[in-house]
């Protein structure tokens, strides 16, 4: 188990206040100015040394994302850090506990690695529904001002830098990162099509790159205590400690720190309180939000919580967030339930994703009933098929992959509605 | 994208414009985007304008934005009508939203949905004939640790059952102010038998955290402790707020209380004085 001297969110649960003194007191702003005159490659070589990949779900590598910024300012395109506060996945609360418990770790985080883009401007995009959150965020801001940590030569680094915080209006697909561009433009929350990439042409058409709040927020401490210190956690290529939020039918449900490559078992038994009824009692688990595939118990019994592990178990890591159903689960309703989030959720831009996920959530309800015929669940997986890798974002993706998961491993399952759904209409003829 | 229908002609107001401060507001917002970028405000601004307007966002206030930001009226229609927290038709005056996605379902959100049709006669989409409630089904809100969960205007109740949720409406019925967040007394995401993580005495419930020991000798400066004492002390002169507290309970209460006392829009330095004072208008979406 992660040691607490090695959690970087030690006010993860709010015991402590939020504002700029008791932060100070956690260690944040603690001599930002020397990580500042790091330099610039420094900083990038470091985030690179520490194997930092994006937290918001992808998992692409944070230092080599950074390195694909402009190195020479151009005054007439001037580059841009736009933090991902959008948070909005299904069993995904984590970045909420930062922006409303640690927002001064944030703040921190957006001006080092603002200089280490070249930015002078950062703006934190956060969930509209984030109310408090953002009241919190807000604040700290101001405080960040008032206190010289932001501003003309911010915490005395030499570098000039403004952050602001701009409210989404309720839109998960605004946590893509075009569209999140487009949202924070002012335009409805469509995606663009890649290329050009944002490092080439994001907001206002000029160099950017889009973070996770948990990504930006680990970068302050990973340059104080150095890339090999946050290295040395996890597995190769699966480096650092993360934030994992266990929900559903655990005894505990909680957010925790953890390293990665905590057995998912361990993680579950020891923070979360074990499985309702216990291990035993396990159905299967999302991994990692709504959009990775579900795992059975059988996986659950041996995958790490890491990029590569779940990988290799046809599954992601994405967010951290584990979403833990018990055997009494109707788990064919727990996925169809997941389709109507992206059908809802749906932008409407691309035909595949805008037609196709009404069509699963139709066709997934007849499922749960278990109105269908077997072959249906060969169409349904071949139009999920269809969907995915078909659409301008990956939100065609994500509503594919629940199904594909749930048909790869609760197949019998399906079947078994299905006939018992024929027999009860067979009964209820004969009588 | 957003479902709801706008409200009839007859309930459409003839015109719509900012209050004084409003504008002062629309204005220090605007100012956040470079010069030219002004379209950037258009959420920020419709958020502003429908707090003004009793929780929906009527045609006339989105042509004012429009105006005010001087961009095609149909920019401001096709984003008020694309997200959802946009209320294109009267809402409640608690406007409470359930969340049903697959985690707080999990966690029992059909007996939040059924406590709420047993103690108010509402089904989602319904409003009450007073206008003193309306309740929606929406999608996950974010808080998956605490299902299940609902939002009523801004504020989140956590950890609810059939008879939270019974309690929590009898609350707001009666005009109280319910506790915000957790209603089974827990602290933000922790388990709710006490966390499995940050026991260290260091970063002991509400004590002050220490320097950390594997961080450089060079950075665990002495002078680094006495700082927060003195920047607190500072902090209690400067804006007359209570320090930090030892005992938890405390924290969190003051913690409760902060995070009501400003809007989150548009805050200077300055204008946080005046902030402190107006009332917070409440703010709905409308996901189905």
């Amino acid at each position: 188990m992660l040691a607490d001297k090695d959690r970087i969110f030690t006010n993860l649960y709010g015991w402590q206040g939020w504002d700029l003194a008791p932060a100070r007191a956690r260690g944040v702003w603690n001599d930002t100015k020397k990580l500042v005159a790091m330099g610039r490659d420094a900083i990038v070589e470091e985030v690179k040394t520490s194997g930092l990949r994006g937290r918001g779900g992808a998992g692409f590598p944070t230092g080599l994302k950074w390195s694909f910024m402009p190195k020479e300012p151009d005054p007439k395109r001037p580059s841009y850090l736009v933090i991902n506060a959008d948070e909005s996945e299904p069993g995904t609360c984590k970045d909420r506990e930062i922006l409303r418990f640690d927002p001064h770790r944030l703040i921190e985080g957006a001006l080092v690695s603002s200089f280490a883009l070249g930015a002078h401007a950062c703006y934190i995009y956060i969930r509209g529904e984030f109310y408090n959150e953002a009241s919190n965020v807000q604040k700290a801001i101001d405080e960040a001002y008032d206190a010289g940590l932001l501003g003309k030569n911010a915490a005395g680094s030499g570098w000039d830098f403004d952050l602001y915080l701009h409210r989404g209006a309720g839109a998960y697909i605004c946590g893509e990162e075009t569209a999140l561009l487009e949202s924070l433009e002012g335009k409805k929350g469509q995606p663009r099509n890649k290329p050009p990439f944002p490092a080439g042409a994001g907001l206002y058409g000029c160099p950017t790159t889009v973070n996770n709040v948990e990504t930006i927020a680990v970068v302050p401490e990973i340059l104080r205590r150095g890339g090999n210190w946050f290295a040395g956690f996890g597995r190769p290529k699966n480096s650092g400690t993360k934030l994992f939020c266990i929900s559903g039918h655990v005894e505990q449900p909680c957010d925790v720190e953890e390293e990665l490559g905590i057995p998912m078992k361990e993680l579950i038994e020891r923070h979360a309180g074990g499985v309702r009824g216990g291990w035993d009692n396990l159905l299967a688990v999302l991994p990692g939000g709504s959009s990775t595939p579900i795992l059975p118990r059988t996986q659950c019994e041996s995958v790490l919580m890491d990029f590569d592990s779940l990988r290799e178990a046809k599954s992601a890591l994405g967010t951290g967030g584990l979403i833990v159903m018990d055997k009494s689960t109707d788990v064919i309703y727990a996925i169809a339930r997941l389709s109507h989030f992206y059908m809802h959720e749906s932008c409407g831009q691309c035909t595949p994703c805008r037609e196709g996920t009404g069509w699963l959530w139709r066709v997934m309800q007849r499922m749960v009933k278990g109105n269908a015929r077997v072959e249906e669940i060969d169409m349904l997986l071949e139009v999920t098929k269809e969907i995915e890798g078909h659409t301008i974002c990956a939100h065609g993706d994500a509503s594919a992959w629940p199904i594909q998961g749930l048909i790869r491993h609760f197949r019998p399952e399906m079947e078994k509605r299905i006939r018992a759904y024929r027999d009860a209409a067979h009964r209820d003829a004969a009588e | 994208m957003s479902f709801g229908a706008p409200a009839p002609e007859s309930q459409q107001p003839d015109g719509f414009v900012f209050s004084a401060e409003n504008l002062k507001r629309a204005k220090q917002i605007i100012a956040r985007y470079p010069s030219g970028r002004q379209q950037s405000a258009l959420l920020p601004l419709l958020d502003l304008a429908q707090r003004q307007n009793e929780n929906w966002l009527p045609r006339a206030a989105m042509d004012y934005v429009a105006e005010l930001l001087e961009i095609p009226p149909i920019r401001a229609y096709e984003v008020a009508s694309f997200y959802t927290m946009f209320n294109k038709a009267p809402v409640g005056r608690h406007f409470i939203q359930v969340c049903t996605t697959t985690p707080c379902w999990l966690c029992g959100s059909a007996d939040v949905l059924k406590a709420v049709k047993d103690e108010t006669g509402l089904a989602p989409g319904g409003m009450a004939d007073d206008g003193s409630l309306s309740v929606i089904e929406v999608e996950c809100l974010g808080a998956c640790v605490n299902a299940p969960m609902v939002q009523v205007n801004d504020d989140y109740y956590e950890d609810l059952s059939y008879d939270r949720m019974v309690s929590l409406i009898r609350a707001l019925k009666a005009g109280e102010a319910p506790k915000v967040g957790s209603q089974t007394g827990r602290k933000g995401s922790q388990a709710l038998s006490g966390p499995t993580s940050l026991l260290d005495p260091a970063l002991a419930v509400g004590a002050p955290a220490k320097p950390k020991a594997s961080r450089p000798k060079a950075e665990a400066k002495s002078a680094e402790k006495a700082e927060p004492e003195k920047a607190e002390a500072d902090k209690v002169e400067a804006e007359k707020v209570e320090p930090e507290k030892a005992d938890p309970a405390k924290v969190e209460a003051e913690n409760a209380e902060s995070e009501k006392l400003e809007a989150p829009d548009g805050e200077t330095a300055k204008g946080r004085a005046t902030a402190k004072t107006k009332p917070r208008p409440p703010s709905t979406k409308d996901k189905d």
